[in-house]
């Protein structure tokens, strides 16, 4: 299997603080790779530093490829993104965001165009298309957001927490757009406070503060650690965290 | 190319899509001006005056009456001595007063001169000048009959006196004021605050993780205030022709292309604010504090720069706008060219390459 993303002892300090410490784990193509952690384990940290949007303090990491400290414009250029916090433009409808990201991506008039027809079609909202994305129920806007970030077909997509605070129903609708997608050779990094979302992923890795503590699919954690659900192994990793925010 | 157009067609969309924001960007400069020419050019006719009579003879009672009849003026009272005439206009219940001097017959008589003396209310300029202006027509068209009556010429002077105001500063000076401060305010202040928003809302992750680059996504925040302040110009421009009688005596391309510099130069500083403010108050205080005081203080336009303690006056140096006001007073009222402003033009020049280039350094590509 073909490795997108190559980490060995990736660390992250803020001052004295190490955010982030010794990461290391691959991704294969194609896989949908969940990221755990309590609130301050540093998942958005390490996000970050695989998206080239902070520097790493130490550790090697690589990214569909192309080296993390060097090459941060061709990794730019592979992968998508939807931040923890919200990536669209409240203030601009539906079809204007996806045709700015679509834009900002430098893809052609007509791809933008025939991008967003798809995209609408497959999200079943061409009724909404000309509605301001403030208008959106959080669930709907989530998903149109994860779509946008898939706007340029990248090869790798960074998913923080997608389905924070979403409802159960629009967040199974969620995961079928991730099975879509993965299903079509782009490798998911996702992170998520929801266990289970946790068995839905080929491979979970679980941080505690800042370590990664454990690293297997759902289903060999779960025999490890005789656990009968993914919620009981978190537990039993998650109650070991000395920080907390 | 794509990329660049869909991203300023976004920040367009910004703009006129927040009230709040065309409010402040429209909204401003309208009213500055609007404040400015009413307050300077209001009731012309049936000004107010006092009449303060110590001569009581043929020519005083003559020149009151001919005052009294002109349509630009109303005598509304009579006092007897200075405090009283001081009280009224205190009060604000004389806009002028005339004073004639004791024995103004015999005066005129013997030296062929004698002097009225006027006092206006300067507080409001504009009229002030208006009014004194049409109290000399009076006189004169006076000293025009006398001198067909009598064989020797004789001449009654006016002597104006301005209340408040001496110097009788104005919307001439007002208006570059006006320019200067709305400009940079605009420019400063929603460049930086259109920035942070960004950041707070954190899409400027997801810009950041795009390819697009981190220069276009400055260019294209810039852009659009820019445009709008180009356009702002204009309208001051218009509205001070059209409604504060201001005539643009010298070239509206020089002016232009001045405003254009300093546009450029007050959106370096809202980039620069932009980098260190994590929220859009913090980014709006910088702007508001840090600009509009120094814009006020230190641009000459309020207070004159030459009376100003050292320290300050040295102070006001690194303040552009006040480069950026001799550059518009010397343009727009004295009808000046390129030759007197180069100096200015230079100094702006250079502190707008030294802002930007600090400005886009700064400009984070990473988070931290
Ligand atoms: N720029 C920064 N400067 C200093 N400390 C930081 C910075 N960014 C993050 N941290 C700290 O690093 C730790 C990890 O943060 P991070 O955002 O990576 O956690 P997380 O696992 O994503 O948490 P959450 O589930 O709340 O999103 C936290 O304690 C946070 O306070
Ligand atoms: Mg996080």
């Amino acid at each position: 299997m073909e490795t997108v993303i190559y980490t060995k002892k990736l660390t992250k300090r803020f001052g004295n603080f190490i955010a982030a410490n010794e990461l290391s784990f691959e991704v294969s193509k194609g896989e949908i790779f969940g990221f755990l952690g309590a609130n301050g384990a540093g998942k958005t940290t390490a996000m970050r530093m695989l998206c080239g949007l902070l520097m790493p303090s130490s550790g090697e990491a690589n990214v569909a490829g192309f080296d993390v400290y060097t090459e941060t414009e061709k990794i730019k250029q592979n992968i998508g993104y939807m931040s923890q916090k919200f990536s669209l433009y409240e203030d601009l409808t539906v079809a204007e965001n996806i045709r700015f990201y679509a834009g900002i991506y430098g893809l052609s008039f007509a791809e933008i165009k025939m991008k967003t027809d798809e995209l609408l079609t497959k999200l079943d909202m061409r009724s909404e298309a000309k509605k301001l994305v403030s208008q959106l129920p959080l669930g709907w806007k989530q998903k149109l957001a994860f779509s946008v970030s898939l706007v340029h077909d990248p090869k790798i997509v960074f998913l923080d927490e997608p389905t924070g605070g979403v409802d159960p129903v629009t967040r199974r609708q969620f995961w079928d757009l991730i099975y879509y997608a993965a299903g079509k050779g782009v490798t998911v990094f996702v992170t998520t406070h929801y266990m289970d979302e946790a068995e839905y992923c080929d491979r979970v890795s679980i941080m505690v503060d800042g370590v990664i503590s454990a690293l297997d699919s759902p289903g060999n954690l779960k025999k490890q650690m005789n656990a009968p659900d993914m919620e009981d192994v978190f537990y039993q990793l998650a109650r070991k965290a000395k920080r907390s925010e | 190319m794509t990329q660049l157009l869909s991203f300023i067609k976004k920040e367009f969309k910004h703009v006129f899509r927040d009230k709040k924001t065309l409010l402040m960007l429209f909204g401003l400069p309208t009213i500055q001006i609007l404040l400015f020419g009413f307050a300077l050019t209001n009731e012309i006719k049936n000004t107010r005056v006092t009449v303060l009579d110590y001569a009581q003879d043929n020519i005083s009672k003559e020149l009151i009456s001919k005052i009294d009849n002109s349509k630009y003026f109303d005598i509304i009272s009579n006092v007897n001595t200075e405090q009283e005439l001081e009280s009224e206009f205190r009060k604000g219940n004389a806009k002028i007063a005339v004073v004639f001097p004791a024995g103004l017959e015999g005066e005129l008589k013997h030296n062929k001169k004698a002097t009225v003396q006027l006092i206006a209310d300067a507080s409001d300029p504009n009229s002030a000048t208006t009014i004194s202006n049409y109290f000399n027509n009076i006189i004169h068209e006076y000293n025009g009959l006398n001198i067909s009556k009598s064989p020797l010429p004789m001449q009654i002077l006016a002597e104006p006196k301005m209340l408040y105001n001496p110097e009788l500063k104005g919307a001439p000076n007002f208006v570059p004021g006006v320019i200067a401060l709305v400009l940079m305010l605009v420019c400063t202040m929603m460049s930086s605050v259109s920035i942070v928003k960004e950041k707070e809302l954190g899409t400027m992750e997801i810009l950041l993780v795009s390819p697009f680059n981190p220069i276009f996504i400055i260019i294209s925040k810039l852009m659009p205030y820019m445009i709008i302040s180009i356009f702002n110009l204009i309208i001051i421009l218009i509205m001070s022709v059209t409604l504060l009688d201001l005539e643009i005596k010298g070239s509206i391309m020089l002016l232009i292309f001045a405003s254009t510099l300093f546009i450029l130069t007050s959106l370096a500083i809202g980039l620069l604010i932009s980098a260190t403010a994590k929220t859009q108050q913090s980014a709006m205080m910088i702007s508001l504090t840090g600009m509009l005081l120094p814009t006020m203080l230190l641009t000459g336009f309020m207070f004159p720069i030459e009376n100003m303690p050292l320290p300050l006056k040295l102070l006001s140096n690194i303040v552009p706008s006040r480069w950026f006001f001799i550059i518009i007073k010397n343009v727009m009222l004295k009808g000046l060219g390129f030759s007197s402003i180069w100096k200015q033009l230079l100094i702006l020049l250079g502190m707008c390459t030294f802002l930007l280039r600090v400005s886009i350094k700064k400009f984070k590509i990473r988070l931290q």
